[in-house]
């Protein structure tokens, strides 16, 4: 009994540190650019191919290939926030139409990222094997990628807080999380903040896709689901919350883990069940103001 | 206002409305069946499009729970298609989700802006993944066979389902009902206070537009013949009438008709011309169309125009 307890719980925690650093970027997305970002779950998709395609067929390990698939994503977030969201910002006339005008542009992104992936990469489903013999954690054994995939997401979120708190455009960003019509009377570049918001929240996906294809089979439209998975999260942790964010991933990994333990094929619902009981008593969320 | 002024135009438009639709429902007798199919879609994505900006459109609560809804209505139709004669499961699906759409209501309306979306949204995945589960584990089926039915019938009730929902969307827009829907959208606080039982009339409207949703689920199920949970509940139809809408502009009745026409119609050139680069090129008119026609295209009809800006409404917000 103490043993499968412990299984289970291992297992979420492990799950949980990539939902976390997936829902921290999400959160970054919609808390400071209000972009409640439905394509984030394609940047996941794209950092999972890009990883895919450098180890197969160049032979990059796919840790190292973090290192490729961060920046990319990145620029390809804030390019976008500067082609796109910036203009729809200035062109919408509160901010309340700028939530739903963004957030059906990015659904319009979906489909244009997916399916630029399904030309490129073709619709089937692939995968490779990266450390997968079995490492045996106080009793319960998992696969090596489980725990160093974990260990670096816990790493990158870690790493991501300290800039937050520590870096002086960090200090801009949680400026414009609060207040960014303030924030930019104060001198913070808004646009510039807002679209490096964008771009590191793609990041973060990006990281979080490498991380996925090392354990997981990819395909091109595996996306949404994380997007589901982000958005839960954050609604979980309180919108705008990073650190609700990050305890929230882990909730939900635990939560996983649980309900796929007793029935898998319920995971998903009882994911909704409890967004919408979430949604209900709490929408504040656990670190919510 | 207007209804001082007798023009013969008071007779020309309603006059016109009806040759239109004579026109309409004589159809099927001298058109090739493609037109009639295709004539079917388009009135399809009318009423969803429409039905939703019923509710939307005024309140300007983003609602993304179209899919819960027509879904319901396919399955109505999937259910109950053998053992009842063809309006009565049409009749039991709209007002299966009538009913749904009622009970969501009271529950979620009290939420504000993005969380009403993310619910609504949720709603539908909830349905679909909950049937997906029930399918494969209790009753070991995936899908199901619907009965099929004459073409030129399943036009016909779409035709009278795509009349009934311009008519409700008319009449609600004119009474004093829409008056409150309105104020509601201004702002709701104020509506409140002005007497307006704000929860009832949200609540009532929401259920009207699934009422109208469900009703075209289940005559279109008949068309498809085999359903299972992911055609059902499709998202892609949660996010079509809402771009339908903001495409034709939701100022007025006539903008999410334009835009759902237009839409169906290039949906259906494209997946016939360029199938592999369908959503691609779907995706791409989606941004261009959110980024270049905040209006729609009533709005930028009216802008050509020069006239006195009479599109008050923004798209969505909250």
């Amino acid at each position: 009994m103490i043993k499968t307890v412990l299984d289970v719980v291992i297992a979420g925690l492990l799950m949980g540190g990539i939902y976390a650093i997936i829902a921290v970027g999400f959160s970054l997305q919609y808390g400071v650019a209000r972009v409640l970002n439905v394509a984030h779950g394609e940047f996941i998709m794209l950092g999972a191919f890009i990883t895919w395609t450098f180890y197969t067929i160049v032979g990059i390990n796919p840790l190292v290939s973090l290192v490729i698939v961060g920046p990319f994503t990145f620029i390809i977030g804030f390019l976008l926030h500067r082609i796109l969201f910036t203009r729809l910002r200035i062109s919408s006339p509160s901010p309340g139409d700028f939530e739903g005008n963004s957030m059906l542009a990015s659904f319009g992104l979906l489909y244009i990222i997916q399916n630029a992936a399904i030309l490129i990469w073709g619709a089937e489903v692939k995968g490779y094997s990266y450390l997968t013999s079995s490492v045996n954690i106080g009793g319960a054994v998992f696969a090596t990628n489980r725990l160093v995939t974990a260990l670096f997401a816990i790493g990158i979120g870690v790493a991501f807080y300290v800039f937050l708190a520590r870096a002086r455009i960090g200090k801009a960003i949680r400026a414009a999380a609060q207040d960014s019509t303030t924030a930019g009377l104060m001198g913070v570049h808004i646009n510039l903040v807002l679209a490096l918001c964008f771009g590191l929240g793609a990041m973060m996906a990006g990281f979080g896709g490498s991380l996925v294809s090392m354990m997981y089979s990819i395909q091109p439209a595996m996306g949404f689901q994380y997007t589901i998975i982000a958005i839960i999260v954050v609604v979980l942790g309180g919108l705008g919350s990073i650190t609700g964010s990050f305890i929230g991933g882990f909730i939900l990994g635990l939560v996983g883990s649980i309900v796929s333990h007793w029935q898998p094929a319920l995971s998903l619902v009882a994911y909704y069940v409890l967004f919408m009981l979430l949604l209900l008593i709490r929408p504040k969320g656990i670190m919510g103001k | 206002m207007k209804s001082l002024r007798v023009t013969p135009k008071s007779y020309l438009l309603p006059g016109i409305y009806l040759l239109v639709l004579i026109l309409l429902a004589t159809l099927p007798l001298y058109t090739p069946p493609y037109t009639i199919v295709l004539l079917t879609t388009i009135f399809m994505y009318v009423v969803l499009t429409v039905s939703w900006a019923i509710f939307s459109g005024p309140t300007k609560y983003l609602s993304l729970a179209s899919a819960a809804f027509f879904g319901v209505g396919i399955y109505s139709a999937a259910l109950l298609g053998k053992s009842l004669p063809l309006l009565a499961f049409v009749g039991v699906g709209a007002m299966a989700s009538f009913v749904l759409a009622f009970l969501v209501g009271l529950l979620t309306l009290r939420l504000r802006g993005v969380y009403f979306t993310i619910f609504t949204f949720g709603l539908a995945e909830l349905i679909r993944h909950f049937l997906l589960f029930w399918e494969t584990n209790i009753t070991g089926t995936r899908g199901r066979i619907v009965v099929l039915i004459d073409n030129d019938v399943v036009f016909y009730v779409m035709l009278v389902i795509f009349v009934l929902t311009l008519l409700a969307a008319y009449f609600i827009r004119r009474s004093k009902f829409g008056l409150a829907l309105q104020s509601i959208g201004e702002n709701e606080e104020a509506a409140a206070h002005r007497g307006i039982n704000v929860t009832l009339v949200k609540v009532i409207t929401f259920a009207i537009s699934a009422f109208f949703m469900g009703a075209a689920g289940a005559i279109m199920a008949t068309k498809w013949t085999y359903i299972d949970p992911y055609v059902a509940f499709n998202p892609l139809i949660s996010f079509l009438p809402v771009l339908m809408a903001i495409f034709g502009g939701i100022g007025q009745i006539y903008g999410p008709v334009i835009g759902a026409v237009i839409f169906t119609y290039l949906e259906e050139v494209l997946l016939t011309k360029f199938s592999d680069y369908y959503m691609l090129i779907f995706g791409i008119i989606l941004v261009v169309a959110i980024l270049y026609l905040p209006k729609g295209l009533v709005g930028l009809v009216q802008k050509w125009r020069k006239r006195t800006p009479a599109v008050k409404q923004t798209p969505l917000s909250k």
